[in-house]
């Protein structure tokens, strides 16, 4: 453990480094080194822990749901008493009285749990944590572009998931309108949880807008002599384009953000209709809002969102494939240009998601068109990735597990969202648990795989340790496992019929229960489909379990796995493998010159069968024109 | 190892880091309003036809407003430009300049905001409408005063632009009031919008005086020891000055002349 927490020196303030010259080292203590450091590195791995946590929060939330959804009304095994007490406010009703989860307390854990699992789990992991230590130092730069910035990037995350987590515990509890936050039904559900909401998301993407300014223009200026644009690892490519993403599609949703705040606090309606009527009584409200409009600026964000989420990972899998298939990956253009594709293509498919609402035919038709264009560079990359298998001396280890499973799972989500995108076959499954299956099969088994790839592949840089084979194979084997289990019979039932956000699972419409009290429905959720809420229930909590050895895994290694023997224990050809283990602050001792792709392996005629960046060319004497640079 | 670029422009760019971050955030910034703006035509777009308010707003003031703005946009770029020429008493000068005229156009904004908040329609008990500036409003009377006028149709109130509208002082029993609402945010959609974005531009000008005020106050230390680097930084602020302006200049059409 001393190792890890000696490995960073004592900070020194970038932006003021011309004024320290000279002056020598100090140590500003525990304080400015690890809670207000400046170095990439440092706020890499702050922002890893901390959405480790956030996801680890998530999935137990996930858990009281799913006990909730298959024994509706029976208290809840272990936690319930604690609920109880948690939610306990004088002169209230206990939303979890007797230890049983009440409709409304279920609506808050599943606004919250897509809450967190995306804007506190998945894109601070995947974006900021990855981003923040790998892209500095595969681009071969010092540091980002703007460090003090991106240590307010992560303080605003931080105070964003504190309001997030704080709402729970306030008389009435957290935001209970989703995670899409719908009006005119989030103003007037008259709690206060919306209201944290509000603030929390505000706080997040200012957060992310920081993180993502920094992010670009640490590609665009910092890249090493001869990193040129065709040279930089495909991770780099797609955080580029995340970081795009987060800059433009996010400050729509703030500004929705902002009217809805208004709508709270200053009885605007700019989302709430003439004629509202709330618990059956006309509101008193002004009036003229426009409910779609909310809607509008949510997915404008929602949909490159999904990207945001996406991408990191089929980077870190293209990284992690080509590494371990000892290949080029094939198609490297193909990847940059259809991710680039993407980035574009992303911005102008989002009301595919609102096809239900009453748009009218022709723009339906459109984000149709659009939806099902986007889906060609997707497969374009996942095809590569594939292909780039072929033929490939494949080591087998358990970043290269993650990443394997990444492809079919990824493939399942994506192909399974084929049908949402067609207005005429989603009339059907809209709002169904096969929306629910759909998109937890692309960042569940998808994304969050890539994200164990990651963490398994560059924990060696991070720590100089290794984490356990085994116990990661075993963390690997019945993580996809039961996320399968979980996910697949959700199909299922979405196409039965099964609505999703039914506090009860959907009792109410189940034919047992409508022939029980003499209804003749017909087209009710037969008894097989209703039952398929147990093993799913029991495969959750599994997968809750199959997550303990990935958690002792993780921080025994850090102190006591086993030792790497060199800088590159992958034989990488990437840049963050160049340096001394874990890197320094400054990272390389003397600016790395890059002369090379960055996926050269098995290079005939060359010694090794990987050829790093930096490894000048020996053939050829010409070598790349080096920029001056500041120093 | 230190940043490289954070003074000089890489060459195959041509821009120092500090450039790049900061037109990078202006895109954001246009994303920002860009999203209010979609706003404002949509719901301008689906008002009842004959609803959506006009001459609401203080023409005076606004017009005061925008010359107020446009010349600190003349004043920001005159103290960059002070800066590249290495004249740092002109800089402190014109940058005095900026902050005055931003302190004014805050205090204008003040203003109108005050008009609007202190103007009321009355809804009476008999169908009719009073609408006016309160005058006064002593919760011990049992009437109230308005400068403003009575009329019989609520339409009347929306398009002000083609009527005469004479105002007089009102008195008005508390016992013949119906409801009563100032024109704040929650009084409509217009005024929603109104308050929202000049309110979010107002918070803008004010984040934007900060920083000029910091490197015209205490910032401006750095001009003894790397004057490049301070220069970039006025030019940076200027930059983001410059949108701000820019943003007026869509929001003063929009809310006050259409």
């Amino acid at each position: 453990m001393a190792d890890f927490f000696n490995q960073f020196p004592p900070h020194r303030d970038e932006s003021h480094s011309h004024d320290d010259h000279g002056h020598g080292h100090y140590d500003p203590g525990f304080w400015a080194k690890y809670i207000f450091s400046t170095d990439h590195k440092v706020i890499g791995i702050q922002y890893g822990i901390t959405a480790l946590c956030f996801l680890f929060f998530g999935l137990m939330l996930m858990l009281l749901m799913r006990w909730q959804i298959a024994h509706p009304g029976m208290p809840v095994p272990i936690f319930g008493h604690l609920l109880e007490l948690i939610f306990q406010h004088p002169g209230m009703p206990n939303p979890a009285a007797g230890g049983v989860i009440s409709p409304e307390l279920y609506n808050s854990f599943g606004a919250m749990h897509g809450t967190i699992m995306v804007f506190l789990g998945i894109v601070p992991l995947a974006f900021a944590a990855f981003g923040n230590y790998v892209v500095p130092l595969m681009i071969g730069a010092p540091d980002m572009a703007f460090p003090r910035v991106n240590m307010a990037s992560y303080q605003a995350y931080f105070l964003g998931g504190l309001v997030m987590t704080v709402s729970f515990f306030i008389p009435g509890g957290a935001a209970q309108a989703g995670w899409t936050s719908y009006s005119p039904l989030a103003t007037s559900i008259p709690t206060h949880g919306q209201l944290f909401w509000i603030i929390g998301m505000i706080l997040l993407i200012t957060s992310s807008l920081l993180g993502a300014v920094n992010f670009i223009a640490t590609i665009i200026q910092l890249r090493a002599p001869g990193m040129t644009w065709m040279r930089m690892p495909f991770f780099v490519w797609a955080q580029f384009v995340t970081a795009f993403l987060l800059l433009l599609a996010f400050p729509p949703l703030e500004a929705a953000a902002i009217m809805q705040l208004m709508d709270n606090v200053a009885h605007t309606s700019f989302f709430l209709p003439t004629g509202l009527a709330v618990g059956g009584k006309i509101a008193h409200v002004a009036g003229g809002g426009s409910p779609l409009l909310w809607q509008h600026l949510f997915w404008f964000l929602g949909h490159p969102e999904v990207y945001v989420l996406i991408l990191p990972a089929m980077g870190i899998v293209c990284e992690i494939l080509a590494n371990n298939s000892r290949k080029p990956i094939w198609g490297y253009k193909s990847l940059v240009y259809s991710v680039l594709a993407i980035g574009f293509l992303s911005m102008i498919v989002w009301a595919h998601h609102m096809y239900m609402t009453g748009m009218g035919t022709v723009i339906s038709t459109f984000f149709q068109a659009t939806t099902m264009i986007i889906s060609i560079p997707s497969v374009i990359i996942l095809t590569c990735l594939f292909i780039s298998l072929w033929g490939g001396s494949i080591r087998i280890n358990t970043p290269m597990l993650f990443a394997l499973a990444f492809l079919p799972m990824f493939g399942i989500g994506g192909l399974t969202g084929l049908p949402l995108g067609f207005n005429v076959s989603d009339v059907h499954l809209h709002d169904t648990y096969y929306v629910i299956a759909h998109f937890h099969y692309v960042v569940a088994p998808g994304t969050i795989f890539g994200l164990f790839a990651g963490v398994y592949y560059w924990f060696p840089k991070i720590t100089g340790r290794r984490m356990n084979e085994f116990w990661g194979s075993v963390h690997f084997w019945c993580s996809l496992l039961f996320m399968n289990l979980v996910f697949m019979p959700m199909f299922a039932q979405g196409m039965a019929g099964m609505l999703r956000r039914m506090a009860n699972g959907g009792a109410n419409y189940s034919a047992a229960v409508n022939s029980h009290a003499g209804a003749d429905v017909i087209g009710g959720l037969s008894d097989s489909i209703m039952a398929l809420h147990t093993p799913i229930l029991w495969a959750a909590v599994c997968l809750g379990i199959a997550q303990i050895p990935f958690i002792i895994n993780f921080f025994w290694s850090i102190s006591h796995g086993e030792k790497v023997g060199s800088d590159n224990p992958w034989q990488s050809t990437t840049l963050e493998w160049q340096t001394p283990t874990p890197p320094p602050h400054g990272n390389f001792e003397h600016f790395p010159v890059v002369y090379r792709g960055p996926y050269e392996y098995s290079v005939p005629g060359h010694m090794s069968d990987f050829t790093p960046q930096n490894e000048p060319e020996i053939s050829t004497p010409a070598a790349p024109k080096i920029p001056t640079t500041a120093h | 190892m230190e940043i490289p670029y954070t003074v000089e422009a890489r060459p195959d760019t041509g821009l120092y880091n500090a450039k790049v971050g900061i037109w990078l955030f202006l895109s954001s910034e246009v994303m920002l309003f860009g999203g209010l703006f979609s706003a404002y035509i949509l719901l301008r777009v689906g008002a009842v036809p004959g609803t959506w308010p006009h001459g609401w707003q203080n023409l005076t003031l606004g017009t005061i407003n925008t010359v107020v703005l446009a010349l600190s946009a003349i004043t920001t770029l005159m103290a960059w430009v002070a800066c590249k020429v290495r004249e740092f008493g002109k800089f402190k000068f014109f940058h005095a300049c900026t902050l005055l005229l931003a302190v004014t156009f805050l205090c204008i904004k003040c203003e109108e905001y005050r008009e609007h908040l202190n103007h009321y329609e009355i809804y009476m008990k008999d169908g009719t409408y009073a609408d006016g500036d309160m005058v006064q409003n002593d919760a011990a009377q049992d009437y109230i005063v308005i400068d403003g006028r009575y009329t019989k149709n609520e339409m009347d109130l929306y398009d002000l632009r083609s009527q005469k509208v004479v105002e007089k002082e009102l008195k008005i029993p508390r016992s013949q009031i119906q409801d009563m609402q100032s024109y704040g945010p929650w009084h409509n959609d217009y005024l929603a919008l109104y308050f929202t974005l000049t309110g979010l531009h107002a918070l803008h000008i004010l984040c934007g005086s900060v920083v000029i005020g910091y490197l015209w106050g205490p910032g401006r230390k750095l001009w003894k020891t790397d004057p490049e680097r301070f220069t970039n930084r006025v030019e940076v602020s200027g930059l983001f000055w410059h949108f701000v302006d820019l943003v007026w200049i869509f929001l003063f059409p929009v809310l006050y002349l259409t």
